[in-house]
């Protein structure tokens, strides 16, 4: 589904520039759940933005569903990241003028569906994440996981084949990040390959495949027998729930 | 793309962003908006008040044959053939078959005399009753060129020159002057310079262009009957002339004094000899003179416009700094640079048609009430008005709804450009 080569992205100021991805090279398949972590300042954001199509790189290639993305006109990747990719922030990113329907149909509208039609899939959505109820809730009268959940929903309601994710716990607290990730874990169930950026390793241990990210290249790629120990090394962590 | 059809102008969600954005800044956007509300509204005051002063002056010239002319005598300032300059000279009424014989170009050719006038000695005796009044001696042909408006009676006709009636016609000053409100003057008798006429009717005038005094303070008689009442033998005081369709009556004008300078020993080279006026040059002089008005009122207004439209681009260049987060989002989801530059676009062209429509409205509005006000004192009897029905035609309100959509969706585009110019991920990153 996402395939990196020797990928290399530098942020330029005014006075120096900073070498940020040193060659990334990835694949990741259909239906994974993977997760990046790394330090602060590491770069997952940067790689997370450059997979969303949000920010372009240097050096490299990157292959999404088997197509070559790059220089590509700002038309075609607002097609892209509304029909391939969907997005959740650690800032849920709602729209704060519309409700919670309005904001999960957003998406549709950009598609051009009649707005009848985007509101009741939009109610659909809400359903599956149980908030049916809030549906007419702007967003400052939800919780904070109720924004993420919408937040899902609007991820959701354009049928992406890829959801990216950054830290999208980072605002919510134990308990509520464990019930957002049995979302992401039941929609990736459901075939959706889905990357989230955490720096929270029980979060992570709940993915398949933990990309950690040192010093601008893969420090380290945990799955399978590895995945396994390193779930039991943060158990304690998710006992607690 | 392909199928954007429904999400147009009409989805309520445009319209709910579009008012939810400008209501978050509703100082600015109110303030902005009074820029182009300014505008307009200026705009259509003046033009309404220039367009009043043209009507009012158009109006009050009335049907005046517009292509006419007047000629009268005056001392010679030239010798010639032998006569001194400063000669004193006069019309005759062979001229009148002189003009139509060798300016055929000339339509009415029509004499009159006149005497008396406002101020001077009474002249003008009924009973009890004496006044001071224009008194003329006119073909009924006159009133074609200057039209009345016949209240009572009749107007001048062929028998009363032929036959040289003692008739005459009055203006409605004299009728309220000489008689009570209830007293019927036609079949009365009016003692004029010690002659008596009968009164046959009674006018007002149509326009205020007055020659040889006020219309309403005039006595008209037929021209023969005062010539020979007061021994003016075959002489002419003036002369009213039109110029048949199709020929400028400056041209006829030229062509029939050349011929009577001819006629009376006059140098053609005297300027002084004969005094004339001619309605077709002042008219021009008015009308390049409204259009003057005009022009001022478009650089003016537009100028005024075009401040309030820079005002706009303003605005949205600010609310959509404010929400460039929401535009990164909107763009992650979706949203085409199109899309975006669409929703500003239509933001902005809604805010200055919203505002300049109110400004429309109320210029149409405030001119209306002006007009009211105006027909009040009309009617009431204020005369000399000279502004009438200040408004502003059809034209100029599509055109100004034209500018300020167009100017809008100037305004909006440049900052809409800007939006879209930024990464979508600098977008989400601002704060
Ligand atoms: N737009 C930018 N311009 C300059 N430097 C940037 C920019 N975005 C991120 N950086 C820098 O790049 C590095 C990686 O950032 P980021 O990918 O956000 O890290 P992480 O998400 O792993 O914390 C950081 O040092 C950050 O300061
Ligand atoms: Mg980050």
């Amino acid at each position: 589904m996402i395939t990196l080569k020797n990928l290399h992205k530098s942020y330029f100021t005014a006075s120096n520039s900073l070498h940020v991805l040193k060659g990334i090279s990835l694949d990741i398949h259909q239906g994974e759940f993977v997760s990046v972590m790394g330090s602060s300042g590491s770069g997952k954001s940067t790689l997370l933005n450059i997979l969303g199509i949000l920010d372009s790189y240097d050096k490299g290639s990157y292959h999404l569903d088997g197509k070559l993305i790059q220089n590509m006109s700002e038309k075609n990747a607002a097609k892209y990241r509304n029909e391939t990719l969907g997005f959740i922030f650690q800032s849920f990113n709602l729209i704060s003028f519309k409700n919670a329907m309005e904001n999960v149909a957003l998406p549709l509208y950009y598609q051009g569906v009649s707005r009848k039609k985007r509101n009741v899939t939009a109610l659909e959505y809400l359903d599956k994440l149980g908030l049916l109820e809030w549906a007419e809730h702007m967003p400052n009268e939800l919780s904070g996981g109720q924004k993420q959940r919408v937040a899902i929903a609007r991820a959701l309601i354009s049928k992406p084949k890829v959801i990216l994710a950054d830290e999208p716990t980072g605002a919510l607290d134990t308990q509520t990040s464990y019930e957002v990730m049995e979302i992401l874990k039941e929609i990736n169930q459901e075939g959706i390959t889905i990357i989230i950026v955490t720096h929270e390793h029980d979060i992570a241990a709940m993915t398949d495949k933990i990309i950690k990210l040192r010093d601008g290249v893969i420090g380290d790629l945990i799955i399978n027998g590895d995945l396994a120990s390193f779930k039991k090394s943060y158990a304690k962590n998710v006992a607690t729930l | 793309m392909e199928v954007q059809g429904e999400a147009t102008m009409f989805d309520i969600d445009r319209w709910k962003e579009i008012i939810s954005a400008l209501k978050k800044n509703k100082l600015r956007s109110f303030l902005t908006a009074f820029g182009v509300f300014w505008g307009i509204f200026m705009l259509i005051i003046m033009a309404g008040a220039g367009k009043g002063l043209e009507n009012g002056i158009t109006d009050g010239v009335g049907q005046i044959a517009t292509n006419s002319f007047f000629l009268w005598t005056q001392r010679t300032s030239e010798p010639y053939k032998g006569l001194r300059r400063g000669r004193w000279w006069s019309y005759e009424n062979e001229d009148v078959d002189f003009i139509r014989k060798n300016v055929p170009e000339a339509d009415i050719v029509t004499p009159r005399l006149f005497s008396g006038g406002g101020g001077g000695t009474s002249n003008t005796v009924r009973g009890e009753r004496t006044g001071s009044y224009y008194i003329k001696g006119d073909y009924p042909e006159w009133a074609k060129i200057d039209p009345v408006e016949v209240t009572n009676g009749r107007w001048l006709n062929n028998v009363d020159v032929m036959q040289r009636r003692k008739v005459c016609i009055i203006g409605e000053t004299i009728f309220k002057e000489l008689f009570d409100a209830d007293e019927e003057p036609i079949g009365e008798y009016l003692r004029i310079n010690g002659v008596y006429y009968q009164i046959v009717g009674v006018i007002k005038p149509i326009s205020n262009i007055n020659i040889n005094g006020r219309t309403e303070e005039s006595i008209f008689l037929p021209f023969s009957t005062m010539q020979i009442a007061y021994n003016y033998g075959n002489q002419v005081h003036i002369f009213g002339i039109t110029a048949k369709p199709g020929h400028s009556a400056s041209t006829v004008e030229e062509k029939v004094m050349a011929a009577l300078k001819e006629r009376h020993k006059i140098a053609p080279n005297d300027v002084q000899a004969i005094g004339h006026i001619n309605l077709e040059k002042q008219f021009k002089q008015f009308s390049s003179l409204f259009t003057g008005i005009q022009i001022l009122t478009w650089i003016v207004g537009i100028g005024t416009l075009l401040a309030g439209v820079i005002g706009v681009s303003n605005i949205m260049l600010v609310i959509i700094k404010e929400r460039t987060q929401e535009i990164g989002v909107m763009r992650a989801i979706g949203a085409t640079p199109r899309k975006v530059i669409g929703q500003i676009i239509l933001e902005s062209v809604f805010l200055t048609t919203v505002a300049g429509y109110l400004g429309l409205f109320l210029g149409v509005l405030l001119l209306e009430g002006f007009n009211k006000i105006l027909e009040m004192a009309a009617a009431s009897g204020s005369q000399d008005i000279f502004i009438k029905q200040p408004e502003v035609n059809f034209t100029v309100a599509v055109a100004c709804l034209t500018i300020l959509i167009v100017s809008g969706a100037i305004a909006g585009y440049i900052p809409a450009r800007r939006a879209v110019q930024i990464k979508p991920i600098d977008a989400l990153r601002d704060e």
